[in-house]
Protein backbone atom coordinates (compact mmCIF):
# COMPACT_ATOMS: atom_id res chain seq x y z
CA UNK A 1 0.00 0.00 0.00
CA UNK A 2 1.26 3.45 -1.01
CA UNK A 3 -0.43 6.63 0.12
CA UNK A 4 -1.10 9.18 -2.65
CA UNK A 5 -3.09 12.39 -3.27
CA UNK A 6 -3.81 12.74 0.44
CA UNK A 7 -5.74 15.98 1.16
CA UNK A 8 -6.75 15.78 4.84
CA UNK A 9 -7.50 19.50 5.36
CA UNK A 10 -10.00 19.95 2.53
CA UNK A 11 -11.49 16.52 3.29
CA UNK A 12 -11.99 17.46 6.94
CA UNK A 13 -13.39 20.90 6.06
CA UNK A 14 -15.87 19.43 3.59
CA UNK A 15 -16.79 16.82 6.19
CA UNK A 16 -17.48 19.51 8.80
CA UNK A 17 -19.88 21.22 6.36
CA UNK A 18 -21.67 17.93 5.69
CA UNK A 19 -21.94 17.27 9.44
CA UNK A 20 -23.27 20.80 9.98
CA UNK A 21 -25.91 20.21 7.32
CA UNK A 22 -27.00 16.95 8.99
CA UNK A 23 -27.10 18.54 12.46
CA UNK A 24 -29.04 21.63 11.34
CA UNK A 25 -31.58 19.57 9.43
CA UNK A 26 -32.18 17.51 12.56
CA UNK A 27 -32.37 20.44 14.98
CA UNK A 28 -34.61 22.54 12.73
CA UNK A 29 -36.71 20.06 10.70
CA UNK A 30 -36.47 17.03 13.00
CA UNK A 31 -35.27 14.47 10.46
CA UNK A 32 -31.92 12.86 9.74
CA UNK A 33 -30.49 13.41 6.27
CA UNK A 34 -30.06 10.41 4.02
CA UNK A 35 -29.67 11.29 0.36
CA UNK A 36 -30.75 7.91 -1.06
CA UNK A 37 -33.86 7.95 1.13
CA UNK A 38 -34.77 11.53 0.26
CA UNK A 39 -34.18 10.96 -3.47
CA UNK A 40 -36.03 7.64 -3.69
CA UNK A 41 -38.89 8.87 -1.49
CA UNK A 42 -39.20 11.94 -3.66
CA UNK A 43 -39.82 9.54 -6.54
CA UNK A 44 -42.07 7.13 -4.67
CA UNK A 45 -43.79 8.69 -1.67
CA UNK A 46 -45.98 11.77 -1.14
CA UNK A 47 -44.71 12.18 2.40
CA UNK A 48 -42.33 15.17 2.72
CA UNK A 49 -42.09 15.27 -1.05
CA UNK A 50 -41.62 19.05 -1.37
CA UNK A 51 -39.14 19.16 1.51
CA UNK A 52 -37.13 16.34 -0.10
CA UNK A 53 -37.23 18.12 -3.45
CA UNK A 54 -35.91 21.35 -1.91
CA UNK A 55 -33.03 19.45 -0.33
CA UNK A 56 -32.15 17.79 -3.65
CA UNK A 57 -32.32 21.16 -5.44
CA UNK A 58 -29.96 22.53 -2.77
CA UNK A 59 -27.55 19.66 -3.42
CA UNK A 60 -27.45 20.64 -7.09
CA UNK A 61 -27.13 24.37 -6.33
CA UNK A 62 -24.22 23.79 -3.91
CA UNK A 63 -21.51 23.27 -6.56
CA UNK A 64 -22.77 26.25 -8.61
CA UNK A 65 -22.73 28.53 -5.56
CA UNK A 66 -19.22 27.31 -4.72
CA UNK A 67 -18.01 28.11 -8.24
CA UNK A 68 -19.80 31.48 -8.24
CA UNK A 69 -18.21 32.72 -5.01
CA UNK A 70 -14.78 31.15 -5.28
CA UNK A 71 -14.44 31.42 -9.04
CA UNK A 72 -13.02 27.92 -9.05
CA UNK A 73 -14.08 25.41 -11.69
CA UNK A 74 -14.91 21.97 -10.31
CA UNK A 75 -12.93 19.24 -12.03
CA UNK A 76 -14.09 15.65 -11.86
CA UNK A 77 -12.82 12.47 -13.48
CA UNK A 78 -15.53 9.94 -14.20
CA UNK A 79 -15.72 6.80 -16.30
CA UNK A 80 -17.34 7.03 -19.73
CA UNK A 81 -18.09 3.32 -19.91
CA UNK A 82 -21.86 2.88 -20.31
CA UNK A 83 -21.55 -0.54 -18.68
CA UNK A 84 -19.99 0.89 -15.50
CA UNK A 85 -22.30 3.92 -15.34
CA UNK A 86 -25.57 2.09 -15.96
CA UNK A 87 -24.55 -0.98 -13.95
CA UNK A 88 -23.08 1.09 -11.12
CA UNK A 89 -26.07 3.45 -10.99
CA UNK A 90 -28.60 0.61 -10.92
CA UNK A 91 -26.68 -1.24 -8.19
CA UNK A 92 -26.39 1.93 -6.09
CA UNK A 93 -30.09 2.76 -6.51
CA UNK A 94 -31.34 -0.77 -5.89
CA UNK A 95 -28.93 -1.44 -3.02
CA UNK A 96 -29.47 1.78 -1.09
CA UNK A 97 -33.27 1.51 -1.36
CA UNK A 98 -33.14 -2.13 -0.20
CA UNK A 99 -30.87 -1.37 2.78
CA UNK A 100 -32.60 1.98 3.48
CA UNK A 101 -29.45 4.08 3.39
CA UNK A 102 -26.25 5.15 1.71
CA UNK A 103 -23.01 6.86 2.70
CA UNK A 104 -24.97 9.73 4.26
CA UNK A 105 -27.99 7.90 5.73
CA UNK A 106 -26.09 4.98 7.25
CA UNK A 107 -22.51 6.31 7.19
CA UNK A 108 -23.15 9.69 8.81
CA UNK A 109 -26.70 10.00 10.16
CA UNK A 110 -26.94 6.40 11.36
CA UNK A 111 -23.51 6.28 12.95
CA UNK A 112 -24.24 9.65 14.66
CA UNK A 113 -27.19 7.92 16.33
CA UNK A 114 -24.97 4.93 17.25
CA UNK A 115 -27.31 2.68 15.22
CA UNK A 116 -25.85 -0.82 15.04
CA UNK A 117 -27.77 -1.41 11.80
CA UNK A 118 -26.03 1.54 10.17
CA UNK A 119 -22.61 0.58 11.50
CA UNK A 120 -23.00 -2.89 9.97
CA UNK A 121 -24.27 -1.43 6.67
CA UNK A 122 -21.35 1.02 6.50
CA UNK A 123 -18.73 -1.66 7.17
CA UNK A 124 -20.39 -3.89 4.55
CA UNK A 125 -20.53 -1.34 1.71
CA UNK A 126 -16.99 -0.13 2.50
CA UNK A 127 -15.56 -3.66 2.35
CA UNK A 128 -17.49 -4.52 -0.83
CA UNK A 129 -16.43 -1.20 -2.42
CA UNK A 130 -12.78 -1.93 -1.65
CA UNK A 131 -13.09 -5.49 -3.00
CA UNK A 132 -14.82 -4.23 -6.15
CA UNK A 133 -11.96 -1.81 -6.87
CA UNK A 134 -9.44 -4.57 -6.12
CA UNK A 135 -11.16 -6.92 -8.59
CA UNK A 136 -11.59 -4.27 -11.33
CA UNK A 137 -7.87 -3.47 -11.00
CA UNK A 138 -6.99 -7.10 -11.63
CA UNK A 139 -9.38 -7.52 -14.59
CA UNK B 1 -39.77 27.43 6.90
CA UNK B 2 -39.13 23.68 6.53
CA UNK B 3 -38.57 24.12 2.83
CA UNK B 4 -36.07 26.94 3.29
CA UNK B 5 -34.17 24.81 5.83
CA UNK B 6 -34.19 21.90 3.37
CA UNK B 7 -32.84 24.05 0.56
CA UNK B 8 -30.21 25.63 2.81
CA UNK B 9 -29.06 22.27 4.22
CA UNK B 10 -28.91 20.86 0.69
CA UNK B 11 -26.68 23.73 -0.40
CA UNK B 12 -24.33 23.34 2.60
CA UNK B 13 -24.19 19.57 2.01
CA UNK B 14 -23.49 20.10 -1.70
CA UNK B 15 -20.69 22.59 -0.99
CA UNK B 16 -19.26 20.09 1.52
CA UNK B 17 -19.17 17.44 -1.22
CA UNK B 18 -17.26 19.85 -3.48
CA UNK B 19 -14.78 21.08 -0.83
CA UNK B 20 -14.04 17.51 0.28
CA UNK B 21 -13.84 16.39 -3.39
CA UNK B 22 -16.28 13.56 -2.70
CA UNK B 23 -18.04 14.80 -5.82
CA UNK B 24 -15.07 13.51 -7.83
CA UNK B 25 -15.41 9.77 -8.61
CA UNK B 26 -11.62 9.47 -9.13
CA UNK B 27 -11.11 10.66 -5.52
CA UNK B 28 -13.63 8.13 -4.19
CA UNK B 29 -12.04 5.29 -6.17
CA UNK B 30 -8.66 6.37 -4.78
CA UNK B 31 -10.08 5.90 -1.29
CA UNK B 32 -11.44 2.46 -2.14
CA UNK B 33 -8.12 1.48 -3.73
CA UNK B 34 -6.83 0.38 -0.34
CA UNK B 35 -4.47 -2.33 -1.55
CA UNK B 36 -2.67 -0.33 -4.21
CA UNK B 37 -2.20 3.45 -4.26
CA UNK B 38 -4.44 4.55 -1.39
CA UNK B 39 -5.85 8.05 -0.86
CA UNK B 40 -7.11 8.09 2.75
CA UNK B 41 -8.76 11.55 2.40
CA UNK B 42 -12.36 10.38 2.45
CA UNK B 43 -11.94 8.88 5.90
CA UNK B 44 -11.39 12.48 7.02
CA UNK B 45 -14.67 13.53 5.38
CA UNK B 46 -16.46 11.03 7.56
CA UNK B 47 -14.55 12.04 10.68
CA UNK B 48 -15.28 15.71 9.99
CA UNK B 49 -18.98 15.04 9.51
CA UNK B 50 -19.32 12.80 12.56
CA UNK B 51 -17.57 15.13 15.00
CA UNK B 52 -20.21 17.75 14.23
CA UNK B 53 -23.34 15.65 13.76
CA UNK B 54 -22.85 13.16 16.63
CA UNK B 55 -22.67 15.57 19.60
CA UNK B 56 -25.36 17.86 18.19
CA UNK B 57 -27.72 14.92 17.57
CA UNK B 58 -27.36 13.68 21.14
CA UNK B 59 -27.67 17.19 22.55
CA UNK B 60 -31.00 17.81 20.82
CA UNK B 61 -32.60 14.35 20.53
CA UNK B 62 -34.37 14.60 23.91
CA UNK B 63 -35.87 18.04 23.28
CA UNK B 64 -39.67 18.16 22.91
CA UNK B 65 -39.60 19.02 19.25
CA UNK B 66 -37.43 20.47 16.50
CA UNK B 67 -37.49 24.24 15.98
CA UNK B 68 -39.63 24.27 12.83
CA UNK B 69 -41.59 21.04 13.04
CA UNK B 70 -44.12 19.40 15.35
CA UNK B 71 -42.02 16.35 16.17
CA UNK B 72 -38.78 14.51 15.58
CA UNK B 73 -38.93 11.68 13.08
CA UNK B 74 -36.09 9.18 13.37
CA UNK B 75 -35.80 5.63 12.05
CA UNK B 76 -36.83 3.05 14.64
CA UNK B 77 -35.74 0.08 12.53
CA UNK B 78 -33.20 -1.96 14.50
CA UNK B 79 -33.38 -5.15 12.48
CA UNK B 80 -30.17 -6.58 11.06
CA UNK B 81 -31.72 -8.55 8.23
CA UNK B 82 -30.97 -9.91 4.77
CA UNK B 83 -32.25 -6.73 3.11
CA UNK B 84 -29.73 -4.62 5.01
CA UNK B 85 -26.78 -6.84 4.13
CA UNK B 86 -27.72 -7.64 0.51
CA UNK B 87 -28.60 -4.00 -0.15
CA UNK B 88 -25.28 -2.84 1.29
CA UNK B 89 -23.39 -5.40 -0.80
CA UNK B 90 -25.13 -4.18 -3.99
CA UNK B 91 -24.50 -0.57 -3.04
CA UNK B 92 -20.82 -1.22 -2.28
CA UNK B 93 -20.39 -2.94 -5.64
CA UNK B 94 -21.99 -0.06 -7.56
CA UNK B 95 -19.99 2.48 -5.56
CA UNK B 96 -16.76 0.64 -6.38
CA UNK B 97 -17.64 0.37 -10.09
CA UNK B 98 -18.44 4.02 -10.77
CA UNK B 99 -17.09 5.93 -7.75
CA UNK B 100 -20.39 7.68 -7.10
CA UNK B 101 -22.83 7.39 -4.23
CA UNK B 102 -26.27 9.09 -4.20
CA UNK B 103 -25.27 12.51 -2.73
CA UNK B 104 -22.33 13.26 -5.03
CA UNK B 105 -24.22 11.77 -7.99
CA UNK B 106 -27.11 14.21 -7.54
CA UNK B 107 -24.80 17.16 -6.79
CA UNK B 108 -22.79 16.48 -9.92
CA UNK B 109 -25.88 17.18 -12.05
CA UNK B 110 -24.74 20.81 -11.57
CA UNK B 111 -21.62 20.06 -13.62
CA UNK B 112 -23.73 19.01 -16.64
CA UNK B 113 -21.55 15.96 -17.06
CA UNK B 114 -23.14 13.35 -19.37
CA UNK B 115 -21.61 10.40 -17.51
CA UNK B 116 -23.00 11.44 -14.13
CA UNK B 117 -26.36 12.15 -15.78
CA UNK B 118 -26.50 8.56 -17.05
CA UNK B 119 -25.52 7.30 -13.60
CA UNK B 120 -28.27 9.33 -11.89
CA UNK B 121 -31.01 8.13 -14.28
CA UNK B 122 -29.89 4.54 -13.78
CA UNK B 123 -29.83 5.07 -10.00
CA UNK B 124 -33.45 6.29 -10.00
CA UNK B 125 -34.44 3.23 -12.04
CA UNK B 126 -32.67 1.14 -9.39
CA UNK B 127 -34.68 2.88 -6.63
CA UNK B 128 -37.87 2.10 -8.49
CA UNK B 129 -37.04 -1.56 -9.12
CA UNK B 130 -36.19 -2.05 -5.42
CA UNK B 131 -39.44 -0.33 -4.44
CA UNK B 132 -41.54 -2.46 -6.81
CA UNK B 133 -39.91 -5.77 -5.92
CA UNK B 134 -39.84 -5.40 -2.14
Amino acid sequence: MNIINFTPITALTGGLLIGLSVALFFILNGRMIGVSGMASNFLISKENRIENLFFLVGLILGPSIYTFFLGQEIQITISNSLFLLIGGGALVGFGTRLSSGCTSGHGISGISRFSLRSIIATITFMIVGILTVLITNIL
Amino acid sequence: MNKIVSLFCGIIFGIGLVVSEMINPAKVLGFLNLFDAWDPSLAFVMIGALIVSTPLFHLFKNKDKPLFNSNFSISTNKEIDKKLIIGSVFFGAGWGLAGLCPGPAISSIALLNVSSGIFVISMFIGFYIAYKTN
